[in-house]
């Protein structure tokens, strides 16, 4: 068995790639599959703290790659599910302390042993966004229904096929159903005909998401708020599952539809 | 092996231009390295155009060059090659292509005396960050979306949707036209005029704007 390693990238910061790969990564793993996250975003690292795993840090990404500890040593394991761990960013080091090639060399490492390695990228399109995509097997870009945010997706998704990382999936994230209503936010629909890529998952805004990072218990460890499902759903297709698109995860598109029809 | 000999290294109006006679990709980042490692004081600061003949060069290592030139403090902005590989690296990085900028305010005089060139063929989507340069007509085949650029010295054709920047009869070429299927650029340049897209209309159909009189007009396109 080796391991499915999943890029999750953005272009901008601050759409929720961090709170996506927590998320999935504590779904796939309720699901049985054994799961390392690695937190690519160095300097920024805070993987950890949405993971509610900041206090047990001890060795970190760059420890690994500078041969400072084992890999296993690295490897926090996260003690409310069988098979989940976290591989820490360094805090205080600079992405130039980590190459694509030492990534790729990492997960190599790590693959034999898992299902999936889920590597959380910082913002941009620079070195670290470089070290993230590197050893990836599939890559996610996740965007939420704005200009700015879409407009950054469709640049770095087309820095991606130009590497031959394609093709993307995409994560719709914080769709706002009142807002997409009302025609002030980009439908899931407008974002889709512009990227024109195929979808992987909506997110809806969930205030729940929000509270869960804060406290470092990723929402869909419980799975009954609408985000933990989104997330749920995103896990189950990236194992191979046909799950259709509820119409909780896509209110903008069904309400234009029947709009319509009519 | 003499690395230097690898080199030569132009001022030029634009900045520096470095030209790399011969070898492969990472022979030719070792030589520029190691001429910049010689003196740092002159490169430091520098906007630099790459001019790289046939090699060929993905995205990845372009964007790691740049990367390790800006943390140096020198810009790379232009890579110049034959290889359309290598073309296409620098396009969808946002680099330019050739060394001239486009002026926009030629005579009509002068206009006459540019080449007629081939076509430029580009399969889309175009999206945002890449940008296209090119002495003579631009056909793209897709979607040009916004954050994309075009500059052509000649007409712009494209089989898709564009909402990208679009700029034809680049050095002042005023019977340059511009068509789409779906003409809704985020700005239209023709020669010297500049137009912003008029809201969107209730029928999408395709369209071709050119200069009437020194104006931008766009008008449904007619067959015949
Ligand atoms: N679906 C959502 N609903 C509400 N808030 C969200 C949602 N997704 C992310 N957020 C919030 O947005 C902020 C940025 O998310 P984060 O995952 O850190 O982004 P990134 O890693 O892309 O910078 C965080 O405060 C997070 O809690
Ligand atoms: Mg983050």
């Amino acid at each position: 068995m080796t391991a499915k390693v999943v890029t999750i990238t953005s272009g901008k910061g601050g759409v929720g790639k961090t709170t996506s790969v927590a998320n999935i990564a504590v779904a796939l793993a309720s699901r049985g599959q054994r799961v390392v996250c690695i937190d690519g975003d160095i300097g920024l690292r805070n993987l950890d703290v949405v993971l509610g795993l900041e206090n047990r840090i001890v060795y970190d990404l760059v420890d690994v790659i500078e041969g400072r500890c084992r890999l296993r040593q690295a490897m926090i394991r996260d003690k409310r599910l069988p098979e989940l761990y976290l591989i820490p960013a360094a805090q205080t080091r600079d992405k130039t302390a980590v190459s694509p090639s030492d990534m790729i060399r990492l997960c190599d490492e790590l693959r034999p042993d898992v299902d999936w390695i889920l590597i959380d990228s910082p913002a941009g399109i620079e070195r670290g966004f470089r070290n993230a995509i590197a050893p990836a097997d599939r890559v996610l870009v996740i965007t939420n229904p704005d200009v700015s945010a879409v407009r950054d997706a469709d640049r770095v998704i087309g820095i991606l096929d130009a590497e031959e990382k394609g093709p993307v999936s995409l994560i719709i994230n914080r769709v706002n159903s009142d807002m997409v209503r009302r025609g002030e936010m980009l439908s899931v629909e407008d974002v889709l005909d512009l990227l024109a890529v195929h979808l992987i998952g909506i997110v809806p805004e969930d205030e729940n998401v929000i509270v869960a990072s804060n406290r470092g218990q990723p929402l869909s460890l419980d799975g009954k708020s609408r985000a933990g499902v989104a997330f749920q759903n995103i896990a189950r297709r990236l194992m191979g599952e046909e799950v259709p698109f509820s119409e909780l995860e896509t209110p903008g598109l069904w309400q234009r539809l029947l709009g319509r029809r009519r | 092996m003499n690395v230097k000999r690898a080199l030569t290294i132009k001022g030029i109006r634009d900045g520096l231009l470095v030209t790399c006679h011969k070898g492969s990709w990472n022979e030719m980042v070792e030589a520029l390295n190691a001429q910049i490692e010689d003196q740092p004081a002159f490169f430091k600061g520098a906007r630099l155009a790459l001019d790289i003949g046939p090699c060929e060069v993905r995205v990845a290592d372009l964007s790691a060059l740049r990367d390790s030139l800006s943390e140096r403090g020198i810009h790379l902005w232009a890579v110049l090659s034959t290889s359309p590989v290598t073309e296409a690296t620098a396009q969808n990085l946002g680099l330019a292509t050739r060394l001239s900028r486009p002026q926009p305010l030629v005579s009509a005089g002068e206009a006459k005396s540019i080449p007629a060139e081939a076509a430029k063929w580009v399969r889309g989507p175009l999206r945002s960050g890449t940008r296209v340069e090119h002495d003579g007509p631009v056909v793209v085949l897709g979607d040009v979306n916004p954050g994309a650029e075009i500059i052509a010295h000649g007409s712009v054709i494209v089989w898709g949707r564009l909402r990208g920047v679009v700029h034809a009869g680049a050095a002042g070429d005023e019977t340059a036209v511009v068509c789409a299927l779906d003409l809704s650029p985020t700005q239209l340049r023709i020669a010297g005029e500049i137009a912003v897209s008029p809201p969107r209309r209730a029928k999408i159909q395709p369209e071709i704007a050119r200069l009437v009189d020194g104006r931008l007009v766009a008008e449904p396109w007619q067959s015949g």
